[in-house]
């Protein structure tokens, strides 16, 4: 018996999604070949592109299906970058929140390694942006910013970022805003139309859908340039053979979770202040990160709980609870296995020691009472374990 | 028992880990990341530390179907291991870096910290066995196989220590063995060549890493009559016994080869002369750690100072609070002792004792 608590790593394929890319897997065509089993193809792939525009508030259009979060994210900070610095060479500077993926940030700092400015806009202790930051960098710099990316809501934390007032505050200056909006299609209301963006990266995994699977919405006549060349599908700006099984199990996949969504995130936010009250109740000296609870629970992803347990590594909490089937994370990027020190935290002020003992639950579609039972059955017996192996190896 | 299996992306600690399901227990297997920027470390076969050994590991774990994880313990290692090498050649002496991370990383830090989270025992690679005495109580031994025995570098570890230790290819007859188990195993790693150099000086070049963390220290070389014969770029590069890399200008006067017999850290000098100056009877340790404690007088005994090195027979007396001092009198002279390595002593295959050089004399 496990208890899966990390959905925001990914989460189930929904069974929809499952039966729709079985079933498209089976078929042969090539959506750009021009024959009948080509024009089978494509009619699926626009027919999936269509439901994905229509879920997210975009004309098909602006759908450009990608292998992932990882490649939209480049092909919005490196496409948005070249195409804007290309048009005037002022343009140097690259605003990214210090709290992003990175999946952004590291783009971000492989430009800045080349001809870009990387400026990193601080956040507060929750991990909300610095809006006074940025308004002050855009009076200084205005004419010299190639783009502005800050995610809808942190992957870590599940701080909801303000996109709506960086539209606003960008506008002025004709400067376009990306947003990695992975976290949040299928927690909170996302629509792309409404939001102002210029661009936006959603994934297929984190929605129920299949792995290697995503989007960048972009804006018609957004000028990208492309990060992969080849035989020019998707406007030109993504080449490469379409994955009709991909597109289509991607396009049920958020089709179901934007439906699900109002009733699915009251849902979650139930389970997760709960989860929250009761790890505070049994750890006392744990620490939430990221927003505080607020009254209509908006500032935080419905589905996110991340804690700080002091004196204890992550790793140590991570192998005991996997031990007694459950299943987490420690919510922080790793290279070859090791947990590094989390930026996001870091970025909101923790300390490196604090940072250490961190633990982020996340909820999704198939969590129930029982999984956030066993993790609080689990967990005061883990901590305190963990918490001495930490004295043991300080 | 509940057991973490050490896996370094090797064979040997494969082929351990194996042996430990085989025998029933539950295994978890954990690799060490011992360098924060894994790129310093060397990369490819050589060393134990690269991206592709905590993949080999990994992939160990995954054929022998037992849990794993990575567990940081770069901090730890920096500090102590790192820290004392740099520390040790600084002051003039000769460090054995896979001894000190013995004693300090895989049977402290990982074992403490294993034993805090419950783990019964770490068992790791290593050619050694371990004696069980009716009493429960422990002793040390030499592997069966004396080519790859490494009971000279885990001795440091001490009684205590050893009681959570498992070596289960301390039986095992030769590598061959070993990698054709794993071979049939279906792991990968069968064919991996062993790593010898020090894991984290990446290119092998010792003296190049002491000079780009301890800097330039241009100073004398003299010969025993102290007339100056040459100059070096930093006394702590040196280590008696060795010739190569000497750049003396001019040949000794005999025509005969010269040796580095002392290196003198506070003056920055280091002494050359003849081989037959480096021959050692008499050494002194200290930091001892007994496994069989030791009675007032003298005792007979064998005497180990390399990794590789043969023992000499020899005599001891332990002195000092808790015996942590020995002398020893070789029956047999020994070329190039270095103060800081260490030496161990062995009744047979049967480790004794282990203490740090400290002086020594002809």
């Amino acid at each position: 018996m496990t208890s899966y608590l990390d959905h925001a790593a990914t989460t189930p394929m929904h069974p929809r999604a499952l039966e729709a890319m079985v079933a498209e897997l089976g078929r042969t065509g090539n959506a750009s070949s021009l024959h009948d089993a080509g024009r089978a193809a494509r009619r699926v792939v626009e027919e999936s592109r269509e439901l994905l525009g229509a879920r997210l508030g975009a004309r098909p259009s602006e759908v450009i299906l990608t292998s992932g979060g990882t490649e939209a994210d480049n092909l919005a900070v490196k496409g948005l970058f070249w195409a804007r610095h290309a048009a005037d060479p002022r343009r140097r500077r690259v605003l990214v929140s210090a709290v992003e993926h990175h999946a952004v940030l590291d783009p971000a700092v492989w430009l800045a390694e080349r001809d870009a400015e990387l400026v990193l806009l601080p956040v507060d202790e929750a991990g909300l942006l610095d809006l006074a930051a940025l308004r002050r960098e855009l009076e200084e710099h205005g004419d010299e910013v190639a783009l502005i990316s800050v995610m809808w809501a942190n992957n870590e934390i599940g701080t909801v970022q303000p996109v709506r007032a960086v539209v606003d505050a960008a506008a002025p200056y004709g400067i376009p805003v990306h947003a990695d909006a992975v976290q949040a299609v299928g927690q909170l209301e996302v629509d792309f139309g409404a939001s102002g963006l210029d661009a936006m990266t959603v994934s297929a995994h984190k929605v129920g859908g299949p792995l290697g699977v995503g989007a960048l919405v972009a804006r018609r006549g957004l000028g990208l340039v492309p990060v992969l060349h080849g035989g020019g599908q998707e406007r030109g700006v993504r080449s490469g053979t379409l994955d009709v099984p991909g597109a289509r199990s991607f396009a049920v996949a958020v089709d179901a979770a934007v439906e699900a969504r109002p009733v699915e995130a009251e849902r979650l936010a139930g389970l997760r202040d709960r989860l929250v009250a009761a790890v505070r109740a049994s750890v006392p000296d744990a620490v939430l990160r990221g927003p505080a609870q607020a009254a209509d629970g908006s500032a935080r992803l419905p589905g996110n709980v991340h804690f700080t347990f002091p004196g204890c590594e992550g790793d140590s909490l991570l192998y005991l609870l996997d031990s007694k089937g459950v299943q987490c994370s420690t919510g922080s990027a790793c290279r070859a296995g090791v947990p590094q020190p989390s930026h996001v935290l870091l970025a909101c002020g923790v300390p490196e020691d604090d940072a250490r003992g961190a633990l982020r639950f996340s909820l999704g579609r198939t969590t129930r009472e029982s999984d956030v039972d066993a993790l609080l059955d689990a967990l005061p017996d883990v901590v305190a374990r963990a918490r001495a192996a930490g004295l043991a190896s300080a | 028992m509940r057991v973490l299996a050490a896996l370094s992306g090797g064979v040997d600690s494969a082929v351990a880990a194996a042996r430990a399901v085989d025998a029933g227990h539950d295994v978890v297997g954990v690799h060490m990341a011992l360098s924060r920027d894994r790129a310093e470390f060397r990369t490819g076969s050589r060393g134990c530390c690269s991206i592709e050994d905590a993949g080999d590991a990994r992939r160990a774990a995954d054929v022998l179907g037992i849990p794993y994880y990575v567990w940081d313990l770069s901090e730890r290692f920096e500090q102590t291991v790192v820290a004392d090498f740099l520390a040790e050649y600084e002051a003039g002496r000769t460090p054995n870096p896979c001894v000190r991370c013995n004693e300090h990383i895989k049977f402290e830090a990982l074992l403490d910290k294993a034993v805090a989270l419950g783990f019964d025992a770490v068992c790791t690679g290593h050619y050694a066995r371990i004696e069980l005495r009716a009493e429960g109580a422990r002793r040390l031994h030499r592997a069966a196989d004396a080519a790859k025995d490494q009971s000279y570098v885990l001795a440091v570890m001490g009684p205590e220590r050893l009681a959570r230790a498992m070596f289960p290819l301390g039986e095992v007859v030769s590598k061959e063995v070993v990698r054709a188990e794993a071979e049939a195993r279906g792991l990968g790693v069968s064919a991996k060549p062993d790593s010898y150099d020090i894991c984290f000086v990446a290119d092998g070049d010792t003296q190049g890493f002491l000079r780009s963390h301890l800097g330039s220290r241009p100073g004398d070389v003299v010969d025993t009559e102290g007339t100056v014969v040459g100059r070096h770029d930093g006394a702590y590069a040196y280590t008696v016994g060795q010739r190569k890399g000497l750049a003396l200008g001019r040949p000794a006067p005999d025509g005969r080869p010269r040796y580095v017999l002392d290196v003198q850290p506070v003056t920055n000098t280091v002494v050359v002369g003849a081989a037959e100056l480096l021959t050692v009877t008499g050494v002194q340790g200290d930091r001892a750690v007994w496994f069989e404690q030791p009675g007032a007088g003298w005792f007979d005994c064998s005497v180990q100072v390399r990794a590789h090195g043969a023992a000499v027979p020899a005599q001891a007396l332990a002195t000092g609070p808790a015996s942590a001092d020995v002398e020893v009198r070789l029956h047999e002279g020994l070329r190039g002792l270095a103060p800081g390595q260490s030496m161990v002593l062995y009744a047979g295959s049967q480790v004794l004792g282990q203490a740090t050089v400290t002086a020594s004399s002809r």
